[in-house]
């Protein structure tokens, strides 16, 4: 943005006073909600989970039961809206039932995993010296192992079900968010600003929570929100051991994986699940990007 | 050793003894040996009430890690800062949270110095809030200091700081700096990335602060015109030393240190009879990782013998308030031209 200005008096476009009483977090939403996408992202999401949420109420038929004789019905097919799965289940049943799970794995770990990575990584990158070490040293020995590997490990010790899936994700989603947070907390921090407020006598975390966090949650909430997608995927594998959601609890990375042999004879059903954990995805992806945006004062 | 800091003035406002910061960077476990960088070594000042002493030299002569070093902001490695006699992180001292509000600073970068995401106002009131002054004072106070360094607080406050050009984010950090209602500002280059107009304009500014509220200053600056225009007493600094000291007329009219000659040889003239032949320095200055042995300046220096090599020249009085870091400026030194100059 380029504003003309003049040194004794200033820009010389006029900005309402009005917008003195605003907080900055007041600027924030009321730029987010004139984003086109971010309303449209948000008006997606609410109704996938208001349909999970309310799935019993709204959906035609029992997502448990079914007929072998109506097996991989086409979209369309009269009582089958959307198709039939490959033991004769109603699709459009068993994605509905299926949101409660899928996001509850995709969006329980990584939430977790944004809360205590998130922390960890401002608060090494922010202090330095020994506790950065000690953070990012123990985060590398946890990075050093594949992502899914280290799920099944956890999981297969803790035990089948689902808290314990929930925990091995939000453990392998958090050295990835320690990582980002780290290394943008410590740009941020050597900014002079960071160094004034240190000069007028405030504490770290005073600093952290007026200087830092504004200026580094944008893309701590970006690169989260890429998470959701690798988390469901991780959560379907999980259960396809037999480690997490077991059948016939309809679950989308799960009927993703059972309707894999149907990729030739219903590829449109079979992708349906796929379609839904990458709608959910997005979704959030362009929603925290428009955030970020929002957050951004400069535009 | 004649410390400069212990005069017959009563005491300072600020006063450092033996200040002294050196960065050790590698030495880990493959790094092998570890490199250590001088930035500042023992130097002693002080700054008296009221005044302002301006601080010149070349890039990486110590200037900004001194101001630092006088925030806390760096943690010194030996050496006491002392505001009127009591020592700062001392026993019967003051603890660095009470200094901070006796002390501020405005740094360089007027951008990077102020925080994109909070209204000029919010930064303002920050340093209050810390002190626990109330919202409604620490707002109060940041319009009248936003009305006295020339910015209309109404026009200005929910202003964010890329709205605003370099000399207004500079008022408004003098603002932020005065909002503690401090009694010295360390001000670390704080005109030099200004235009010249409104650079003119910012000094006037910080000259009119100073008397309106019985301000004392620490001025950074590598343009010796603006050190000249604005001090009181002047210290020139190179590698991490002092080397020399004293009121601002003495030093302009006869420097004693060949240093402090060569660097205002170095300043252009406006007048055309006095032209600047050669340079009177050539080169940068020694890397302070490993400084020169004796005098820092030695290298550099047209009077350099064999004592300069040797030996660290102490600061010795020439004339009243008067301090010189050379040989040739301590009859006893051994140095040939030793009192000639």
């Amino acid at each position: 943005m380029i504003v003309m200005t003049d040194e004794r008096h200033g820009p010389v476009v006029e900005v309402p006073p009005a917008a003195a009483s605003h907080g900055y977090w007041r600027g924030v939403f009321s730029r987010l909600a004139k984003d086109k996408t971010a309303i449209g992202c948000t008006v997606i999401l609410t109704a996938i989970v208001l349909a999970a949420v309310f799935a019993p109420l709204i959906a035609p038929s029992d997502p448990s039961v079914g007929s072998v004789l109506k097996r991989l019905k086409p979209v369309g097919e009269p009582g089958f809206l959307l198709g039939s799965d490959e033991l004769g289940r109603d699709m459009l049943t068993r994605l509905l039932y299926g949101g409660r799970m899928s996001l509850i794995t995709g969006i329980v770990p990584v939430a977790l995993a944004l809360i205590i990575g998130g922390g960890l990584g401002t608060l090494a990158g922010y202090m330095g010296g020994w506790i950065n070490s000690i953070v990012m040293r123990t985060t590398d020995v946890i990075f050093a192992f594949p992502s899914v590997l280290m799920a099944v490990a956890i999981s297969g010790a803790l035990g089948a079900g689902l808290e314990n899936m929930l925990l091995a994700l939000t453990i392998v989603l958090i050295p990835p968010i320690v990582r980002i947070s780290e290394s943008v907390t410590t740009q941020v921090r050597s900014l002079d600003f960071v160094e004034a407020a240190r000069a007028s006598g405030a504490g770290s975390l005073t600093i952290i929570r007026a200087h830092v966090l504004g200026n580094i949650l944008g893309p701590i909430f970006v690169y989260s929100t890429s998470l959701l997608s690798v988390s469901i995927i991780l959560a379907s594998g999980l259960s396809f051991i037999g480690l997490g959601a077991k059948p016939p609890t309809p679950e989308w990375g799960l009927m993703l994986n059972a309707l894999r042999t149907a990729i030739y004879s219903q590829p449109i059903i079979a992708a349906l699940p796929g379609v839904m954990i990458f709608i959910v995805s997005l979704s959030f992806n362009l929603l925290s990007d428009s955030l970020r945006s929002a957050m951004d004062v400069q535009r | 050793m004649i410390n400069p800091s212990i005069e017959a003035h009563g005491v300072p406002f600020l006063e450092t003894t033996d200040l002294r910061k050196h960065f050790v960077s590698g030495g880990g476990l493959l790094s092998g040996k570890p490199r250590v960088v001088q930035a500042v070594s023992n130097i002693s000042f002080h700054v008296d009430q009221g005044t302002t002493l301006g601080v010149v030299g070349e890039s990486g002569c110590g200037k900004s890690t001194t101001a630092r070093l006088l925030m806390g902001l760096i943690e010194r490695d030996s050496g006491a800062v002392r505001i009127e006699g009591k020592d700062i992180g001392g026993p019967q001292g003051l603890d660095i949270k009470e200094a901070r509000r006796q002390m501020q600073m405005v740094f360089q970068d007027s951008f990077a110095s102020l925080n994109p995401r909070m209204t000029i106002e919010t930064s303002i009131m920050f340093g209050p809030r810390v002190h626990k002054v109330s919202k409604s004072e620490a707002r109060r106070r940041a319009h009248s200091l936003l009305d006295r360094v020339g910015l209309q607080p109404e026009r200005f406050a929910a202003r964010y700081p890329h709205e605003l050009s370099g000399g207004q984010r500079q008022r408004v950090n003098i603002a932020r700096a005065l909002a503690l209602e401090p009694r010295m500002l360390l001000l670390d280059e704080a005109v030099s990335a200004l235009d010249k107009s409104v650079e003119a304009q910012v000094l006037n500014l910080l000259l009119d602060l100073k008397d309106e509220f019985g301000l004392t200053y620490l001025f950074i600056s590598h343009d010796l015109n603006v050190v000249q225009y604005i001090s009181d007493r002047v210290m020139v600094m190179y590698l991490g030393k002092v080397m020399e000291i004293g009121p601002v007329e003495d030093i302009y009219n006869t420097p004693s240190h060949p240093y402090t000659q060569a660097l205002l040889k170095a300043m252009p003239s406006m007048d055309p009879t006095q032209r600047t032949e050669s340079a009177p320095i050539t080169g940068d200055p020694p890397s302070p990782i490993n400084p020169p042995s004796g005098c820092r300046f030695h290298t550099r220096c047209p009077h350099a013998e064999d004592v300069c090599q040797l030996l660290e020249p102490q600061l010795t009085v020439t004339r009243p308030e008067h301090f010189v870091g050379c040989h040739m400026a301590d009859i006893d030194s051994g140095h040939s031209k030793a009192g000639n100059g």
